[in-house]
């Protein structure tokens, strides 16, 4: 009895703190100089369509592209870790700790600045859109490998076996039989990267965008300088939230079917 | 229907000798029972005859082919061999048609129309027709298995591996598998079973090979090593068996 009654005051405490600081809050918090600051209807319409036709296209599109290399390169890297050839498994080794161990934005610079200084008579095919596909799926190619890799030893040696015993080849074995089980087992884990670079997108100002290849963080920075006004900040806040909120859910729903099994 | 020759085969894993020289000739068309206690290598021979394994030593022939020979060409030598293991692996993102045709048609090159044609009419050999859009979490651990024999039998083998079939059964689940291995005998396959279903052996073996510590210790007609087994360990293995608890 005393515990239970004991409990029930820390619960009761707990919530008296909670409603104590939104009360403290909303008195002294300038509600009229806050909303003129962020959420003036004006400056908000004054971003559409331009902030969706362009913006976020954009953003989508380097989300898209970064991520399509990430996969392509990550499942070379995820399989050169696992080949029995040892100078593929320490090439893909190296790349993977170096890559996973740089900022996303000193590997941007590398690809956008470096690589032009490097090679000045040759050019990155596709212009901007080609270096933020290099630039941003260097990093994602590291992450993406790890995640293959742990799908590919996920699923059981059986399996192979089984696959192997049919006299199907190793690489066929792996093609039809293990890579299905394995890109299941790493759904979750691969929406989250999808995720995450949606928002290192943010990054690719920094190589120099015009309007036509402004994404969503730049195009509220600009808007925010020209207006002297915060409110297209948290309309491109809320713009990444409808690309981000729905994968989430969607890692949700699939973790909560892996867990009742297949 | 294939015949296999096995000689003098050591197998190795690091220090530990699991295979300590082994002798066997499987005839075509005979029913090879391996029995022996956990841990005397009947997985690691049956799986070396599939070269799932590679022998440190010695020689294995199936037919005219030589496992052992670092020149052949493995792939095509396994599919001429079935391999039934004791926890199905049946491949779970397949329904069973997809289980039974995926081999067919990636390393036969079979048309879907004609993989899908054969895996009926080994679903029917299996008893399990009927059952060809299942995926396999939807069917029980016997007919798992029989899709698993289905699986195997659709690439035409002539010799067919079992690695305790029923082991991983619940009682009343056993009785289906042995009778579809039954039938496979009867029709004339080359078998190598391990298992520990004395009946089994009895009925159907036309030999039984007794391991222990990774030798042959003893081999002849199930009459001979079953009911009168010559060495000791043989018999103290078989009181274990078939009297368990006592
Ligand atoms: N891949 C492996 N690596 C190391 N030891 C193994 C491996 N496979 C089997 N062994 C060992 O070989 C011995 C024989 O195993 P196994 O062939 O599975 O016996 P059985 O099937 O008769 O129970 C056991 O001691 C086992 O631990
Ligand atoms: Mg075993």
């Amino acid at each position: 009895m005393r515990l239970r009654t004991r409990r029930r005051l820390t619960r009761g405490a707990a919530y008296a703190i909670f409603v104590a600081v939104l009360l403290v809050v909303a008195v002294a918090a300038d509600w009229g100089r806050l909303a003129d600051s962020f959420l003036r209807p004006d400056v908000a319409a004054g971003m559409f369509p331009g902030v969706v036709t362009t913006a976020l296209l954009n953003t989508i599109i380097y989300t898209i592209l970064a991520f399509a290399f990430g996969l392509i390169a990550g499942l070379a890297l995820a399989l050169a870790r696992l080949s029995p050839v040892a100078p593929y498994r320490w090439f893909a080794t190296a790349y993977i700790e170096v890559f996973r161990g740089l900022p996303a934005l000193l590997v941007l610079f590398l690809v956008g600045y470096g690589i032009p200084l490097a090679f000045p008579d040759r050019e990155i095919p596709g212009g901007l859109y080609g270096s933020v596909t290099l630039g941003l799926g260097a990093t994602a190619a590291a992450y993406t490998a790890e995640t293959l890799r742990a799908g590919i030893q996920a699923v059981p040696r059986g399996q192979s076996e089984a696959a192997r015993s049919l006299g199907m080849s190793a690489p066929r074995s792996m093609v039809f039989i293990v890579l299905p089980q394995a890109l299941r087992i790493v759904l979750p884990p691969l929406t989250n990267e999808f995720v995450s670079l949606t928002k290192d997108t943010s990054l690719v100002y920094v190589l120099g965008v015009t309007a036509g290849t402004i994404e969503l963080t730049k195009y509220a920075g600009d808007a925010l300088n020209q207006e002297v006004n915060a409110t297209p900040l948290v309309v491109a806040g809320l713009l990444y939230l409808v690309i981000t909120l729905p994968l989430s859910q969607l890692v949700r729903a699939l973790e909560r079917r892996t867990s009742r099994g297949r | 229907m294939s015949t296999v020759r096995i000689r003098d085969l050591h197998k190795s894993f690091g220090d530990h000798e699991v295979l300590r020289g082994i002798d066997l000739d499987v005839a075509a068309g005979e029913v090879v029972c391996l029995v022996g206690p956990s841990g005397s290598g009947k997985s690691t021979l049956l799986r070396c005859v599939n070269a799932l394994e590679s022998a440190t030593s010695g020689t294995i022939q199936v037919d005219d082919v030589e496992l052992t020979d670092p020149d052949t060409d493995l792939d095509a030598a396994r599919r001429r061999i079935g391999m039934v293991f004791q926890q199905f692996n049946l491949f779970p993102h397949l329904t069973v048609l997809g289980n039974i045709t995926v081999a067919q048609r990636r390393v036969l090159r079979r048309s879907r129309s004609a993989a899908e044609k054969e895996a009926g009419s080994q679903l029917a050999r299996v008893g399990l027709a009927e059952r060809s859009r299942a995926y396999p979490a939807q069917l029980s651990g016997g007919q798992q298995q029989r899709v698993a024999i289905a699986r195997a039998l659709a690439m035409h083998p002539g010799l067919m591996l079992f690695d305790e079939p029923t082991s991983a059964l619940d009682p009343e689940l056993v009785g289906d598998v042995l009778a579809v291995m039954r039938k496979l005998a009867d029709e004339g396959m080359t078998m190598i079973v391990v298992t520990h279903e004395m009946s089994f052996a009895r009925d159907v073996a036309t030999r039984v090979v007794f391991m222990d510590d990774g030798r042959v210790v003893e081999t002849g007609p199930p009459a001979e090593v079953l009911t009168n087994p010559q060495h000791d360990r043989t018999r103290t293995f078989l009181q274990r068996i078939l009297h368990p608890g006592a």
